[in-house]
């Protein structure tokens, strides 16, 4: 399987501060590579770097075998892009943005006219073509920066949280046509921090947390790890200090919610008959008992180093 | 296939930033304002005070004073403009590099600079004035809007967020340019130290020709204005490629 990206040892410090901390991972071609993590964890500025808008501190990147800082046109002239916050020109139309785009990328006019329209129609946009961008909604706008991404048909499309804060109807279309064209062959690199997003639409997932890399995994395989993570959620009637769960078999992690405790375990069996020990031991009576399983949030709050 | 990093390609993307510049912002307010009735405001009061300059000397300054303020209207404002619309990213993320995107702004401030010309030339010719050397005026004002208009996207380069910041920044620079460039007094009245001033000036040798071409006395030969407005032209879009293209990335 040839590379779409390659990225080794990435860094990028604002002002001194790490937002991106050495990461390194390669995206196949035809795949789509959703970069999950919460604000602040260092995607935009990925992306930003990855797309040649900004330069690294150090390490390489090779975008279709091009080095993006050293050859950053013929680099973008093949990757297609949707910033994270880009607005189309307000005081154009959204046909003259489109046509911007193509000038921008070298497509000569007569060329450019069909896919432009064949956008607007696919975007539900192509009664509003003549009309300045200014008086869009949000999702129209969002949907014009996607058809000025996709114009000149890139191989490689970036997209950054394409999706926040948009209405529901804008996102299902543009997802609808990411999986069209992924399906048509385009490598696709997105960023998010929904992971039901990154679950229905991404071959593999990476996950990014305070600028590192902290799992890459297809959706499949991190939810087989999701399955070995249960929940245990108990209460007794008489409190109970954390002590008491220390180094029981099958318990985890333990943490006090209110007046009932969670205790994390891989082994569900040898956790409850580990619980009933402990309240033996202590004297406390089990006032109820039941075992959560976790949703995709929590694992990947636990992964992006969040309290689940 | 085409060469995406040539130098032809890149000119033509620059050829669709100029457009995308003239249709955005040449239509806003500024060009207007700075760019024909400030001039034209300091003209009226300059000769209501002085009967005694002559039409021609008169109409040089305003053909000087409105090149030059047209030129240096908008091509300041478009970086900071774009940063705060949001627009900047989508153009760093094309595959136009920074001096061809730098070049795009200028072409479009230049061509506003050098056709605005026609309005205080317009009224020259209107009021009599013969154009002596009509050769020497026009290289005059084509170099003049080239050499303003790459000041102009020169001052932006301070990765300043708001554009009234950089509005003050410019007009500071501008207005003083104004006074020491022999507009109001001929350069050859003014004491020494204006004379050094003067000759630090961009504007004094684009007056300097005016003044020539218009058959008044005027300070330097034509040929040696020309190729002082030629080097600062070629200095001051040098400088502005050079240092955009280093801090382009800090306004995202
Ligand atoms: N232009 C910038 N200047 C200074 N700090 C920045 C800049 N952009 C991002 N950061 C910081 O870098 C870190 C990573 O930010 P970012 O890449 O935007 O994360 P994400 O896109 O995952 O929310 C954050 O701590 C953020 O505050
Ligand atoms: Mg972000």
């Amino acid at each position: 399987m040839s590379k779409a990206i390659e990225v080794h040892d990435l860094r990028k410090a604002y002002n001194g501060r790490t937002a991106v901390d050495g990461i390194s991972f390669d995206v196949h071609s035809g795949e789509v590579f959703g970069f999950l993590g919460p604000n602040g964890a260092g995607k935009t500025t990925t992306v930003r770097m990855l797309t040649g808008i900004i330069a690294p501190d150090s390490g390489s990147i090779a975008i279709l075998g091009h080095d993006i800082v050293q050859e950053p046109v013929r680099g973008k002239q093949a990757i297609g892009v949707v910033p994270e916050t880009a607005n189309a020109y307000d005081d154009l139309t959204a046909w003259q943005n489109l046509m911007l785009m193509a000038d921008l990328y070298g497509l000569r006019r007569p060329a450019a006219r069909r896919p432009a329209a064949d956008l607007l129609e696919e975007l539900g946009l192509a009664d509003r073509r003549d009309q300045k961008v200014a008086g869009f909604s949000k999702g129209m706008r969002q949907r014009l920066i996607l058809a000025m991404a996709l114009l000149h048909d890139p191989q490689l499309l970036f997209l950054d949280e394409p999706t926040s804060g948009l209405d529901v109807q804008s996102t299902h279309l543009m997802l609808e046509i990411l999986g069209e064209r992924s399906r048509a062959g385009t490598t696709i690199f997105l960023t998010t921090h929904n992971m039901d997003e990154a679950n229905r639409l991404c071959d593999r997932v990476g996950i990014i947390r305070a600028g590192r890399i902290a799992a890459i995994d297809s959706p499949e395989r991190l939810k087989q790890a999701i399955n070995r993570m249960f929940m245990i959620e108990v209460g007794f009637d008489r409190p109970v200090e954390a002590p008491v769960f220390a180094g029981l078999p099958g318990i985890d992690r333990v943490s006090k919610h209110g007046d009932t405790w969670r205790l994390e375990t891989a082994d569900t069996d040898a956790a409850i008959a580990s619980v009933v020990a402990a309240a033996r031991s202590s004297g406390a009576r089990i006032l109820s008992l039941s075992t959560l399983s976790p949703t995709l949030d929590e694992v990947y709050l636990r992964l992006t180093g969040g309290d689940a | 296939m085409i060469r995406p990093a040539g130098l032809g390609e890149q000119l033509r993307r620059s050829l669709a930033v100029a457009r995308k510049d003239i249709r955005i912002y040449y239509v806003k307010g500024p060009v207007v304002i700075f760019g024909l009735l400030i001039p034209l405001f300091l003209f009226l009061a300059f000769s209501l005070g002085n009967r005694f300059a002559s039409v021609p000397f008169l109409i040089s300054g305003l053909l000087a004073m409105t090149v030059f303020f047209t030129a240096t209207a908008v091509s300041p404002v478009i970086f900071p403009w774009e940063t705060q619309a949001r627009t900047l990213e989508r153009l760093a993320a094309a595959p136009i590099t920074v001096p061809a995107l730098v070049f795009g702004d200028v072409l479009a401030s230049f061509l506003f600079g050098a056709l605005i010309a026609l309005v205080p030339v317009g009224i020259g010719v209107a009021l009599g004035v013969t154009i002596t050397s009509p050769a020497a005026l026009l290289a005059g004002i084509l170099l003049a809007a080239l050499c303003f208009a790459s000041l102009g996207v020169l001052l932006a380069v301070p990765p300043a967020r708001a554009p009234q910041n950089i509005m003050m920044l410019s007009s500071l620079i501008k207005f003083p340019l104004i006074f020491i460039s022999g507009i109001f007094i001929p350069v050859e009245s003014l004491p020494a130290w204006g004379r050094v001033l003067a000759a630090a000036s961009p504007l004094t040798y684009f007056t300097d020709i005016a003044r020539a071409a218009m058959g008044e006395a005027n300070a330097y030969p034509v040929a040696l204005d020309l190729a002082v407005l030629a080097a600062f032209s070629l200095l001051f879009l040098g400088a502005a490629m050079l240092l955009h293209a280093r801090t382009l990335s800090k306004r995202l």
